[in-house]
């Protein structure tokens, strides 16, 4: 893949820098370079780019980062920081109105999702807050929009008003309101047809439509996917309508999202959801800080980074060892990691997040079967707790039921278990702070230094759910 | 070549102005995109070629107004942006170079490609030791046209059909990129042809994709094989292959739904479809076409090695290009995967689908800098 992630492309600047032993303005401006050109591969426009380094360059002159010890660390933690704050550091909920109805609006180009996302919303809505939406459809240009929005309205048992494709859409709303007046819904959703920006008849119908129904949130519904033309949609939007806020969709691709930044940068609108799924239930709150780290390309990294520096603490840490001393790592464990794992997101991406793995070449362009987690998960679910906690007792007999339990080959089982095996002894070694045998993994430098940080994060993290899940069982 | 040849005729008596202008007196609409092109541009109007063209408009110049119009706003802001970039222009450096990188860069063209054309250009600039900007932007053309023509014209943008039998074309691609629409406006395309097209609707999953399907159907007035919502879209795809076979069918569209080139399930469910059309008719599919939104970035890459792995994707069909998107990214695509686009989506109506012609999408989206090569 073209892309690699900026802290591989950092390291490299870095490593050079490294054996000079001293940092030049020469040496900065490759930096800079290097930085721009990892935000232009994942798509962010090419004059917020321009700024944006201009703002880090200049912080980074600012701050002495040239005696720093650890410049590499330094700088993306400064280019994080500074993409976290263009993109909006606090959270933008959904506006709402004084009283009902709450209308919402959506808007965007042809195919953004903005159906779908309507359907995802309106679900969110009503599982969180028990609201009871309504779905106008007033797409009436592409074929069977209409019955799209109804087909999504039955499937999260929603009611949609629709006239089917010969009204006018100006009216559609103006009746559809009428009737979530007398039904007394609390949200109103206008679902638009797909439009360009330059589109000045069909830009008009969206002011008429705003006009009328006064909207108190216009949500422009974006492609992650979208290139440098992002600047284009947004600003045409956001010169029309003074849009409210913005919608993601599509993000469970493996594009890098650079659009968000361009689209924060240049219309100063919050992102407030983004779409993750085909699911009717993948539309999740937008966290800045997230999505920084995926367009670097660096995945949880400097969440870790961060998580590490933050938790320091002297006696936690020798508490925290003499708690895994006991090494009590086990299949519960094992399950929490897969399921910590999985809520990441795509597997080839979350490879790239392990400490060290986003320099193996040899783990590029891996593809992973989703499955393979869930075969592993319904391997350890296959076994009684007193197996979970005490996996020396499996013998083959055990392993032969677990198998059947599963409805999984015993190799895999047995692969499996070995595995875990691995496993334990790396979480045991590592949790004594011996990395013996494990830089290699880990990759050197920098790197490897940013990775054992990482690592002792992440068993941080296991130790506290391991805690909650042993209070749990005390109270049953 | 021939194609400006013609279309220069018209606004041969002009003065000479600066190339926004030239762009403008060529298009039917006036757009108030450059300020200070507002007196010649109407000036201009009175000689416009559009009254007397189309009575004796041949296809291709029919087409060619068309990349015109919908490749307009592309041209206009990238144009502007090359003009732009050599206004400020004063002799080359390495400033002059990143510029240039980031111009490419902004037309989705993409690093690799646009650090490439930029190096080919700043060696022949330097060994040519020119220092005119026109003679640059020259440079930076023919680097361009070269770039699309380099892979040969084995890649060219014919479909291919069955020797006999119905011929069957997949349609893939992620999510509302505009697969459904394709189908219907190729539908339409072949059916005035005298083609006897079937659809099948194998997008199963998106809520209202097969009625939209249908829908197309009634339009375009040709028969569409569909199964319930939520069923196996490999099933649908074998009934619509029998039925074109037994009853004499010469062309297969098929839908598909949309998925993200990352969702390995999904993919592997592409292939299934394959594999029953291959089973049902050998050689099938004819072709497989990737569909892409013009206004995708860099993923648009990934995208296309995903699914030539998994579908051997035969062609593009490079869609929404009427917008302000440039669709560089196809590019880096034929250059390094040699797939070349055969369609592109000019427009919201049916006939807005043309044969993808390279040497006119590559003078269409810079043809400001080459009238104005041509005066210069």
């Amino acid at each position: 893949m073209a892309f690699e992630g900026l802290t591989e492309r950092l390291q490299k600047t870095f490593n050079n820098l490294r054996r000079k032993g001293k940092v030049t303005e020469a040496d900065l401006r490759d930096t800079m370079r290097e930085i721009r050109l990892a935000l232009l591969e994942a798509d962010v426009n090419f004059q917020v780019v321009k700024k944006f380094v201009k703002t880090v360059r200049d912080q980074a002159v600012g701050t002495d980062i040239l005696d720093g010890l650890n410049p590499a660390q330094q700088i993306v933690k400064l280019v994080n920081d500074e993409l976290v704050k263009t993109m909006g550091s606090t959270d933008a909920p959904l506006n709402k109105s004084d009283k009902i109805p709450t209308i919402i609006m959506m808007a965007g180009l042809q195919g953004a999702g903005k159906t779908t996302t309507t359907g995802k919303l309106a679900l969110k809505l009503k599982n969180e807050q028990h609201a009871r939406p309504l779905l106008v459809a007033a797409d009436v240009y592409r074929p069977a929009a209409v019955d799209q929005l109804v087909q999504v309205g039955e499937r999260i048992d929603v009611p949609v008003y629709q006239e089917g494709t010969d009204a006018n859409p100006v009216d559609i709303v103006r009746r559809g309101l009428a009737q979530a007046a007398e039904n007394k819904n609390d949200y109103v959703f206008i679902d638009t047809a797909g439009r360009l920006q330059i589109d000045e008849k069909l830009m008009q119908e969206l002011s008429d439509i705003k006009s009328l129904a006064h909207p108190d949130e216009i949500l422009l519904v974006v492609d992650a996917m979208t290139g440098q033309n992002a600047v284009n949609t947004a600003e045409g939007f956001n010169n029309q309508l003074d849009i409210t806020g913005v919608v993601l969709t599509k993000l469970d691709g493996d594009t890098r999202g650079g659009a968000a930044l361009s689209i924060r940068a240049v219309t100063g609108k919050p992102i407030k959801f983004v779409g993750q799924g085909e699911k009717m239930e993948d539309l999740d709150v937008f966290h800045p800080d997230r999505m920084a780290s995926r367009i670097l390309g660096m995945g949880d990294m400097l969440t870790l980074i961060e998580k590490t520096q933050r938790d320091f603490d002297q006696k936690q840490a020798e508490e925290m060892n003499q708690k895994i001393r006991e090494n009590t790592f086990d299949f519960n464990d094992f399950v929490d990691q897969l399921n910590q794992v999985q809520n990441m997101g795509p597997m080839e991406d979350i490879m790239k997040m392990i400490p060290g793995m986003a320099n193996n070449p040899a783990l590029q362009n891996v593809n992973m079967d989703p499955k393979d987690m869930e075969h592993m998960k319904a391997v350890v679910y296959s076994m009684t707790p007193q197996e979970r906690e005490d996996p020396d007792i499996l013998n083959p007999s055990r392993r032969r039921r677990i198998a059947a339990g599963a409805g999984r080959p015993v190799v895999e089982v047995n692969r499996m278990i070995k595995q875990f095996n691995q496993m334990k002894k790396m979480m045991n070694q590592v949790s004594k702070g011996n990395f013996n045998g494990l830089d290699g993994m880990l990759g050197k430098g920098v790197s490897g230094r940013l990775s054992k940080m990482a690592m002792n994060s992440m068993v941080r993290r296991n130790k506290k759910n391991k805690k909650k899940r042993m209070k749990k069982n005390k109270k049953k | 070549m021939p194609w400006f040849r013609r279309k220069k005729k018209e606004p041969f008596e002009e003065p000479k102005t600066v190339e926004p202008d030239i762009n403008q007196s060529n298009n039917n609409e006036t757009v108030p995109a450059d300020t200070n092109s507002v007196s010649p541009e109407q000036n201009l109007k009175v000689e416009q070629p559009k009254e007397d063209v189309p009575p004796t408009a041949t296809v291709d110049e029919d087409n060619a107004e068309k990349y015109n119009r919908g490749l307009e706003k592309s041209r206009q802001s990238f144009g502007k942006r090359l003009t732009d970039l050599f206004v400020n222009f004063n002799g080359v450096d390495d400033d002059f170079y990143d510029d240039l990188e980031e111009t490419l860069i902004e037309a989705d063209v993409g690093f690799e490609t646009a650090l490439q054309i930029s190096e080919e250009v700043r060696e022949e600039v330097e060994s040519s030791r020119a220092s005119d900007p026109k003679v640059i932007s020259q440079l930076i053309v023919d680097k361009l046209v070269a770039l699309y023509t380099r892979n040969g014209r084995a890649e060219d943008n014919h479909l291919v059909f069955a020797k006999e039998g119905p011929s069957v074309f997949l349609f893939v691609g992620v999510n509302g990129v505009g697969k459904t629409t394709s189908i219907g406006k190729l539908a339409a395309r072949f059916k005035a042809r005298g083609r006897r097209v079937l659809l099948a609707a194998c997008d199963t999953f998106r809520a209202g994709a097969i009625e939209q399907l249908q829908e197309w159907g009634k339009r375009d007035g040709v028969d569409v094989v569909a199964g319930k919502a939520q069923s196996d879209p490999a099933a649908v795809a074998f009934e619509a292959v029998k039925k074109a076979r037994e009853e004499g069918y010469d062309l297969v569209l098929i839908d598909t739904a949309g998925r993200l080139q990352n969702k390995v399930n999904l993919m592997k469910e592409l292939d299934k479809i394959k594999r029953v059309i291959e089973r049902e008719i050998p050689h099938a599919p004819q072709e497989t076409l990737l569909v892409l939104d013009s206004t995708t970035g860099q993923n648009a890459l990934t995208q296309a090695k995903a699914f030539l792995e998994t579908t051997d994707v035969t062609g593009i069909i490079l869609t929404k290009l009427d917008g302000t998107a440039k669709g560089g990214i196809v590019l880096p695509i034929r250059n390094q995967l040699h797939l070349s686009v055969k369609y592109v989506g000019l427009g919201e109506t049916v006939e807005d689908l043309s044969p993808f012609n390279p040497e006119q999408y590559v003078n269409g989206l810079f043809k400001d800098l080459i009238s104005n090569r041509i005066e210069g």
